[in-house]
């Protein structure tokens, strides 16, 4: 699948919590085909301070409108720029980037599992797997009441199950703690989030014999497999979470194995 | 269209613009964004004998206007390459140059042997400038009497162009371009990267696996501008110029300074179509100015 550089248009810009954007952007040339799991590498211009660009997750799309959803947590610099991102402005995306999910075969009962920033790339994962007749439950997690994302359209999708480390709101603890992660059986379980949400979800799979696939943010500078910035080992040796990745199999990471906390 | 061309020693180019080493992977990755038949050359990623995993991650750390990098030489070895990459290159209607590099003097020779049964590649970037390794790379580049041993030892290995990558990181960088030059060099690259490094105050932790890394992007370019210069006014041989080139305008400071050719680097990484603008941007410079050839502009600054 051939990649592209283009300039898209910003539709939207909606605040979502504090911190949290979603921005949406558009492509008058039309949308090349997305796979779930896929990102894209924004130019961030009028950020004196940011040099390269910043990669993120497709959060949703809209091929009738020809738009992609970006899911952003402000985290420095270039990101409060993109928060600040308003309508008609012109965005350059390098995309669409990276390996997708494995599709779910049908009848699969599948889990897809977030925190916070990391429900980023879920919603469109949740949309093609409801596209194919299965009905995705989603298990997401964050810090506390004040930090949950709406997440209205993961509800229009399927069930969604919440976790608040504080106990604010749902579940107490972590996604790993929610009952109906740990009481049904899954065929498959999609995770992304922050690491050790990843571990602890992974180490859960592991012992249960469950095929599960994370996305990983590793920082990088390229996207497109030449700056071998954002490796990750694996079974086979350092892979580029950019072009072998973002998604890989817990089974053939090592993290999950040597860092076990 | 003014005329591009210019020499490598015995390679001509068709134009002054190559990508740099490590920053363009083997030319493939970036077939979405350009076509390689327009460039000068390529210069693909750093090679070694074995194959090598690199450095732990995290091997990156944006910096203001620039980058550091730890990669560490992370590739599948001359093997591999041979086996699974060459056959590709050798379709390129371009010059592919490889990046080569060793541990020993020994290594560097072996390596560049074996390179040299490889018909499609014309030139070799012998990289003594490597500085995210514990062995070889920048060791040689950083003292003059193994730079000296490493380059006659390669020299009377390898009998095609030889170009010698020099590191930044001395006092006097034309001293090695000399040496370079008496040992038999056809052109000197220069700068690879700077060491720099660079801390997490929230982690307290240094961002880099390593510590210290290389850095690039535009933040060096006065810098590597001035090592240019500097070297054009010392050697005969050809210099090729690169450190911060971000576009057309950064490519033609380098070749008024002196450098025959430029090499486009981290820019690759956020606009992959770099190398092709600023050969596009050298053109119409050399067109308004009705200038009909690069040769007119290269050293103008040392002219007058």
């Amino acid at each position: 699948m051939s990649k592209r550089i283009e300039d898209l248009t910003v539709t939207d810009n909606r605040r979502l919590a504090e911190g949290f954007f979603v921005v949406k952007v558009s492509s008058s040339a039309g949308l090349p085909e997305i796979l779930p799991g896929q990102f894209i590498q924004i130019l961030v211009t009028e950020s004196p301070s940011t040099f390269l660009r910043r990669p993120l997750s497709v959060h949703d799309v809209d091929y009738g409108s020809n738009t992609i959803s970006l899911l952003i947590q402000v985290a420095g610099a270039g990101t409060e720029r993109l928060s600040r991102l308003g309508k008609g402005e012109t965005v350059n995306l390098i995309y669409p980037l990276g390996n997708a999910f494995t599709m779910p075969a049908g009848g699969e009962k599948v889990l897809l599992a977030g925190g916070g920033c990391g429900m980023a790339p879920l919603l469109y994962l949740g949309r093609k797997i409801r596209d194919l007749g299965v009905e995705p439950q989603f298990a997401l997690g964050f810090r506390n009441r004040s930090r949950i994302l709406e997440h209205e359209q993961f509800r229009d999708l399927g069930t969604v199950h919440l976790a608040t480390e504080d106990g604010s709101e749902g579940h107490q603890g972590f996604v790993t703690d929610i009952p109906a992660f740990r009481e049904s059986h899954w065929d498959k379980v999609y995770c992304c989030g922050p690491e050790p949400m990843m571990k602890a979800v992974a180490r859960l799979c592991l012992e249960r014999d469950i095929f599960c696939e994370v996305s990983l943010e590793n920082l990088m500078a390229c996207g497109m497999g030449i700056c071998l910035c954002c490796i990750v080992p694996t079974n086979t040796g350092n892979l580029c979470s950019c072009t072998d990745g973002p998604v890989f199999n817990i089974r053939n990471l090592k993290w999950q194995i040597s860092e076990q906390k | 269209m003014a005329d591009l061309r210019t020499k490598i020693g015995s390679l001509e180019l068709r134009n002054p613009v190559m990508l740099a080493s490590g920053t363009c992977g083997y030319g493939a990755e970036l077939k979405d964004f350009i076509d390689l038949s327009k460039l000068g050359a390529i210069v693909v990623k750093g090679t070694t004998l074995e194959p090598r995993e690199g450095n732990p991650y995290p091997r990156m750390a944006e910096t203001a206007s620039g980058m550091l990098n730890a990669v560490g030489l992370q590739n599948k070895g001359i093997d591999y390459f041979e086996k699974h990459i060459y056959p590709s290159l050798a379709e390129y209607d371009t010059h592919v140059i490889v990046n080569v590099n060793g541990n020993t003097v020994e290594d560097y020779i072996r390596l560049a042997r074996r390179i040299e049964h490889l018909a499609a590649i014309p030139a070799i970037e012998l990289n003594i400038s490597c500085p995210n390794v514990k062995q070889g790379g920048m060791i040689f580049g950083t003292n003059p009497a193994s730079a000296r041993e490493v380059i006659a030892a390669v020299r009377n290995a390898y009998s095609k162009t030889l170009i010698v990558k020099l590191s930044p990181n001395v006092t006097d960088i034309t001293e090695f371009a000399r040496i370079s030059e008496e040992e038999g060099a056809e052109a000197v690259s220069l700068v690879n990267t700077l060491l720099g490094m660079a801390v997490d105050p929230r982690t307290m932790k240094p961002k880099l696996s390593t510590v210290t890394g290389g850095l690039s992007g535009p933040a060096i370019k006065p810098v590597a501008l001035r090592m240019v210069w500097q070297t054009a006014r010392t050697v005969k041989i050809p210099v090729i110029g690169m450190g911060g080139i971000m576009n057309g305008n950064d490519a033609l400071e380098f070749i008024m300074a002196g450098a025959a050719a430029v090499q486009i680097g981290t820019a690759t990484f956020i606009e992959p179509r770099t190398a092709l603008t600023a050969i596009e941007s050298i053109d119409s410079f050399l067109s308004e100015r009705k200038l009909d050839s690069l040769a007119n502009i290269v050293g103008i600054i040392n002219r007058n």
